[in-house]
């Protein structure tokens, strides 16, 4: 193998799972780039992808606001009724010990995806426009990728569909506004991560950064 | 679809290590071997994460030391009229079954049983297969991480459902769901084995790989 003595860094891309590295090749917009080796995809671009990620991510925010606040699901069962909503899920395990587990819920379930998206909103804008990066852009996209498994809006969406299906055997279930706005926040929330190309971000806060 | 092309020659992949070079995980930029710091997103850059294996062992051994407790007490609390029902994880869905909601029961098990149980196993054959040769492809290892790491988060499902039930059968009298201490050591138990899966460093696996191949094509 020969070493060039100084190895051309920004002509290399390594495979971040296996290590293996390779001379850089940008894809074409809607190809991909994948590890020969583990098959991990490497570069995703996509045409205008900035503006339509910014769009998801407006809307995300405002469907989580509004599916915090509206009323989720109602029971009602031999003239009784109860109504709850997403915050009151989440503040289920409020007595004693399990205190812990509703702080934990409630981030899972609302902060970490409200938070993801407001990062994901301030690395961007400034991105589309052709500006020089939000002042620490970078952490905030790091820590936006670093919380990204512990978004779990999709996973509490299945939630609700078992837990609905145990309750209606006991009693009649309404579905509030903020169960439709839920709905549509998941399927949001998967189309946004997946248009996302980690790697033209990181590119792009950096190639503003150096000049 | 693109495939990279290889640095170096181009039939036998050369790792960063090999070319002297290391890659911040979080962002991808390449930087001299020995770089400290990613100057482009201020992750700590480790060649190799040598303490790797350590943590991934010690949340291992803390994820399963709660997954016991969280099947032993009762999940959830259901209070009716006439009587208090106390319910654990396998408990609830042997009771699911019994109401012939099979495929509610089996999504159950699969969430709190299967998964965690899968994912113990996974994480410790991977861990383990690292320090010495295994015969299972570094492929399918690769491919084993990704699914652990991807199906990890959804063993969360059972907390959710025992949120989403006990918030909204609040019924006065007539009935009351309540949480069981199971639900917080669960909990734990699923925070653990994630973090234990994400303290595991999947280039440990192409390594030892590299190592063999080395040795075979040097002889």
């Amino acid at each position: 193998m020969v070493q060039a003595s100084p190895i051309p860094l920004d002509n290399l891309i390594v495979c971040t799972h296996c290590d293996a590295a390779f001379t850089l090749q940008r894809p074409e917009v809607g190809q991909r780039a994948r590890c020969t080796r583990c098959g991990t995809v490497l570069i995703t671009p996509r045409r205008k992808a900035g503006l339509q990620i910014i769009a998801v991510s407006v809307a995300i925010t405002i469907l989580i606001i509004g599916a915090t606040i509206f009323p989720f699901l109602s029971i009602s069962a031999a003239g009784k009724t109860n109504s709850v909503s997403i915050l009151d899920a989440a503040l289920a395990f409020s007595d004693g010990p399990l205190v812990a587990l509703t702080l934990t819920t409630a981030a899972l379930i609302i902060f970490v995806p409200l938070a993801r998206v407001l990062l994901t909103i301030y690395v961007l804008v400034p991105i589309v426009l052709d500006r020089p990066p939000a002042r620490g852009a970078t952490q905030a996209f790091r820590l936006s990728e670093a919380l990204r498994p512990w978004s779990m809006a999709e996973i509490f969406a299945l939630g609700c569909a078992v837990a609905l299906i145990k309750i209606s055997d006991l009693a009649d279930v309404g579905f509030g506004p903020a169960f439709w706005m839920f709905c549509t926040l998941v399927v949001l929330v998967v189309v946004q991560d997946s248009f996302l190309c980690r790697w033209s971000v990181w590119k792009s806060l950096d190639n503003t950064q150096t000049s | 679809m693109v495939g990279m092309e290889v640095a170096g020659q181009y039939s036998n992949i050369i790792s960063a290590r090999e070319l002297g070079v290391v890659a911040c995980t979080r962002c991808t930029q390449v930087w001299p071997a020995g770089t400290a710091v990613c100057s482009r997103c201020g992750s700590t850059i480790v060649a190799r994460d040598a303490k790797s294996l350590q943590r991934v062992w010690a949340l291992w051994i803390v994820g399963l030391m709660c997954y016991v407790p969280a099947n032993l007490y009762p999940m959830l609390r259901t209070r009716t009229l006439l009587s208090v029902q106390e319910d654990t994880i396998v408990g609830g869905a042997v009771e699911l079954m019994h109401h012939g909601a099979i495929g509610i029961a089996l999504i159950i098990l699969i969430a709190s049983v299967v998964i965690p149980l899968g994912k113990f196993m996974a994480i410790a054959f991977l861990a383990i297969s690292v320090t010495r040769p295994s015969s299972v492809s570094n492929h399918h290892r690769q491919i084993l991480y990704e699914v652990v790491e991807y199906i990890g988060r959804w063993s969360m499902i059972d907390i959710f459902v025992v949120a989403i039930m006990s918030s909204l059968v609040q019924l006065n009298t007539l009935a009351a769901v309540n949480p069981g201490r199971a639900s917080l050591f669960f909990a734990l138990s699923v925070i653990f084995t994630m973090l234990s899966a994400q303290a595991y460093d999947s280039r440990m696996i192409w390594d030892v790989q590299a190592k063999q191949e080395g040795t075979t094509t040097d002889e």
